[in-house]
């Protein structure tokens, strides 16, 4: 049973018993501005699990994830101090190429975004700019990733057609293609199901667990139902700190701090 | 193309290269910044090139240069206030017709137009703003001219003549039809649609919600337009207006054609007279020596003129589009 | 008492047609004064068209594209150096302005957002694109012609692209600033460098408005006279492939021959009126049309 004394956020050296660390954060802040938006985050991602984040609006979750990747260095008054480390490199220093670090960190956003081309050249748009490939290993490894996504079959006869021209779902399963394609290690979920109907949820929820098998997985989700569906482990995060972390069916069925029972059990939020 | 890292995924390993856009990315960034600065050394070559062509004559004439009337070629002595006072002539009679014609037609578009109409009329008030200046010199010239001679200029010289004041202002010597007044009425038409297009675009921008309100008390559409729209854009029209004024000083060809050319001062605006943008384009290419270096100090006058008000209409208008 | 009475003492008795005739009158006076303005305007508009149709017509025929322009008191004659001159000085006028109006906008869409040189660059282009266009004429003359002792193709064309420089420069910018912010994310998070996403993307997305904006650039520039005046001025006879010398146009000729003695010089005037306008109005009315279809 939850305990009523408040802890403070669970240490670094979260076991993660069956999985290698794949990245992790140490004394982490962020601030927009002089809005300080994270504090001190400490955790650790197991290699190829889905890890989710969850907490109620304006958390910080979705500005944790996007510190990953480093998108919020295209906005100049966003900066991360701290460290987190991927492959023994603190991503987040001045050391790593900024450019590197996205091609193995991929992302996908919470509206689809296609880019105006055929989808062919969407899907090859990553590899073109990192992999010197030939024509037909260019083919291969688009099919490849069209089919890791669900979407070779629909989309098999028009791969020059515009990536415009699908439907929401079908964009999104294109976008993830996309991020799919460069092989990343790791690939960063921004509420990737909020802007599709209740069946192309489905179908990527489905997705998303088959590539598991492949990649390291952070979502963040508003969902808590879809967390509790899709992910290993999960992190409770409220007003920019982490509150607590552990293994998804600890945190929905018998979590530590009162603040993630009252969370989990729509007390709040 | 060098191996920039090497790592290991599900056991392979695999090297990455990369390709040359990276290695051409601060180049691109500096191509667009200089791109960019090209901006403000045209504006400043500009400035610089009035100032240095028609530094002889202002070194020359010193202030007589913008006070005389003079315009003496034999002797080379060149004064320029016939050309600046047709110049703000013109553009004063241009603006006092076309401003209550442009926001009238701006309010017509806005608020009076059927649906089905308001696209076709709108759309050729825009393709009147883009007939270039020397079709309307030439429609001036050949179709109004003469109408105007004929149907303005006499009878309305027969009804002033002996009159105070009116009877100079008004009264044309030789009712040829060109003259300031036709120069100051074709470029009434001229920037009309211009100004209304850039009226109708703000009051567009005008939540429609306030315009609703408004209807919804009562307010006849004077009422809503006077009380409601025009304050509230109010500003950015003076904006469309001093872009109008900056339009009018500067335009060239359709002046030229209808304002006669001449080189001294008349009281009446019947008469012929002369703009700076007219006097250069008829003789600058004859032009030698001080002549020339005084026609090009006249444009110097013309750019910082129009310069002060480009700038003074540039911080009024919140930028809506002028193409 | 009953209900009726009720009612009918305490109601005030309201009668219709309240608003006082005044302010009826002043709604009358102006919209028929906003009706008559841009029926004016129209009228005006079909006037002049009518005129260019009537006058012009009558002057196009297969002389007009095969001849050149005719001498003093020679016969006959067509337009064709001016046609040929013209298409080259605006084609050349749009290719110097087209790259660095792109770069520009591009600068001051993506890389300059908040920077003081960008908000300078912004400003003065707003200034540039109402600039008098005979001050550029002038301009360009002090800086290309003087110097080089002659007229030339190249300082009209050069003339020309000062003019439509801010045209492509504003559009350009405008069409980038719409494209969704999203769509830069998605490509940046797949390591993109900036240029990549710009020119891959940000250019790709907006291509449709920044065509446009070119359109109305040639527009701008096609029936420009003033700044040829000086710069290109005017050949009546044909003219030197490398562009040295006074380039024939359009815009100049029609200058010269309008108010000319000559009958045939007239009418040629008025065709080539017609045929810059009717140019002109396919280009707005197609760059219309392109940013209707997006």
């Amino acid at each position: 049973m939850s305990t009523m004394a408040v802890q403070a956020a669970p240490s670094a050296a979260v076991a993660h018993q069956n999985a290698q660390v794949r990245i992790g954060v140490k004394n982490l802040d962020f601030h927009y501005g002089d809005f300080h938006a994270l504090k001190n985050i400490n955790m650790n991602f197991g290699d190829r699990e889905v890890t989710a984040l969850i907490g109620p609006s304006g958390c910080g979750k979705s500005t944790l994830l996007r510190v990953f990747n480093r998108i919020y260095s295209l906005y100049p008054d966003q900066r991360a101090t701290g460290e987190v480390m991927l492959d023994g490199r603190n991503v987040i220093s001045n050391n790593v190429d900024i450019n590197e670090l996205r091609a193995r960190i991929g992302m996908v956003f919470q509206k689809p975004t296609p880019f105006p081309m055929s989808i062919y050249d969407n899907c090859a748009f990553g590899m073109r700019l990192y992999e010197k490939l030939s024509k037909s290993e260019l083919d291969d490894r688009v099919e490849q990733a069209l089919r890791k996504a669900a979407l070779w079959d629909e989309v098999k006869d028009k791969l020059k057609q515009s990536g415009m021209g699908l439907s929401g779902g079908q964009q999104q399963r294109m976008c993830i293609a996309r991020t799919i394609a460069q092989q990343p290690d790791v690939i960063l979920f921004d509420e990737p199901t909020s802007a599709l109907d209740p069946i192309s949820t489905g179908k990527i929820e489905e997705l998303i667990e088959q590539l598991r098998a492949d990649f390291t997985i952070l979502i963040v989700t508003h969902n808590m139902q879809q967390a509790a569906r899709i992910s290993q482990y999960t992190a409770f995060m409220y007003l920019g700190e982490l509150i607590e972390f552990g293994p998804t069916t600890k945190i929905f069925m018998d979590p530590e701090q009162k603040r993630t029972l009252d969370y989990v059990t729509g007390r709040f939020g | 193309m060098v191996a920039v890292y090497e790592r290991t995924y599900q056991n392979a390993t695999r090297v990455t290269r990369r390709a040359n856009p990276f290695a051409f990315d601060p180049i691109f960034a500096a191509l667009s910044k200089a791109a960019a600065i090209t901006v403000l050394f045209l504006l400043a070559g500009i400035m610089a090139s009035m100032v240095y062509g028609g530094w002889p004559a202002f070194q020359t004439f010193g202030l007589d240069f913008l006070t005389g009337s003079q315009w003496d070629t034999m002797n080379d002595n060149y004064g320029g206030l016939p050309a600046i006072v047709g110049t703000l002539s013109t553009a004063l009679i241009a603006m006092v017709i076309g401003v209550p014609l442009s926001v009238g037609t701006a309010i017509y578009l806005t608020q009076l137009a059927p649906a089905w109409f308001k696209g076709p009329v709108g759309t050729a008030v825009e393709l009147l703003a883009a007939v270039p200046s020397i079709i309307y010199g030439m429609w001036g010239l050949f179709v109004f001219v003469p109408l105007f001679a004929a149907y303005f200029q006499v009878p309305v010289s027969s009804v002033v003549e002996g009159m105070p004041i009116i009877g100079t202002i008004l009264y044309a010597r030789s009712p040829s039809g060109l003259g300031i007044l036709s120069a100051g009425i074709i470029l009434a038409f001229m920037i009309v649609p211009f100004i209304a297009s850039l009226t109708r675009d703000m009051l567009d921008q005008i939540p429609t919600v306030l315009r609703e309100s408004a209807y919804g008390i009562g307010c006849t559409t004077w009422e809503v337009v006077r009380h409601v729209l025009l304050p509230q854009a109010g500003v950015s029209i003076i904006g469309a207006i001093m872009l109008g004024l900056g339009r009018a000083l500067g335009e060239t060809m359709a002046v030229t054609f209808v304002i006669g050319n001449a080189n001294r001062l008349s009281p009446s605006i019947m008469d012929p007279g002369s703009t700076i943008a007219s006097r250069i384009a008829s003789e600058f290419n004859e032009a030698l020596g001080l002549q020339m270096n005084a026609l090009i100090g006249l444009g110097c006058v013309l750019f910082f003129v129009t310069f002060v008000v480009l700038v003074i209409a540039r911080i009024l208008v919140s930028r809506v589009k002028q193409y | 008492m009953s209900d009726a009475s009720i009612a009918s003492a305490s109601a005030p008795q309201v009668k219709w047609g309240r608003v006082r005739q005044s302010r009826r009158v002043q709604d009358k006076i102006l919209r028929i004064f906003a009706t008559a303005s841009t029926m004016l305007a129209v009228f005006v508009l079909f006037w002049i068209l009518g005129m260019l149709l009537w006058k012009g017509g009558q002057g196009i025929s297969l002389d007009l594209f095969t001849k050149i322009t005719p001498g003093p008191g020679s016969q006959g004659g067509g337009l064709l150096n001016a046609i040929v001159g013209s298409i080259i000085l605006t084609t050349l006028g749009i290719a110097i302005a087209t790259p660095i109006g792109v770069m520009a906008g591009t600068y001051l869409a993506e890389y300059g957002r908040g920077s003081k040189l960008a908000d300078l660059v912004r400003f003065i282009n707003d200034i540039l694109l109402s600039a008098p266009s005979i001050l550029i004429g002038l301009f360009v003359y002090v800086v290309l012609v003087m110097p080089f002792q002659g007229y030339s193709g190249w300082a009209g064309s050069v003339a020309l692209a000062i003019i439509a420089l801010p045209v492509i420069v504003r559009t350009t910018e405008d069409m980038l600033r719409l494209v969704p912010n999203g769509l830069r994310e998605a490509a940046a998070a797949l390591g993109a460098p900036s240029s990549i996403v710009i020119r891959q993307v940000c250019w790709r997305a907006a291509k449709a408005g920044i065509v446009t904006g070119i359109l109305l650039a040639l527009a701008r520039i096609a029936g420009e006279t003033a700044p040829l005046l000086f710069t290109a001025l005017n050949n009546s006879f044909w003219f030197n492939w490398n562009l040295t010398g006074g380039i024939s146009n359009l815009p100049v000729t029609i200058y010269a021959f309008a108010s000319a003695p000559y009958d045939n010089w007239q009418q040629l005037a008025w065709a080539g009126a017609l045929l810059i306008t009717a140019a002109i109005l396919v280009l707005s009315v197609s760059a219309r049309a392109l940013i209707n279809r997006k």
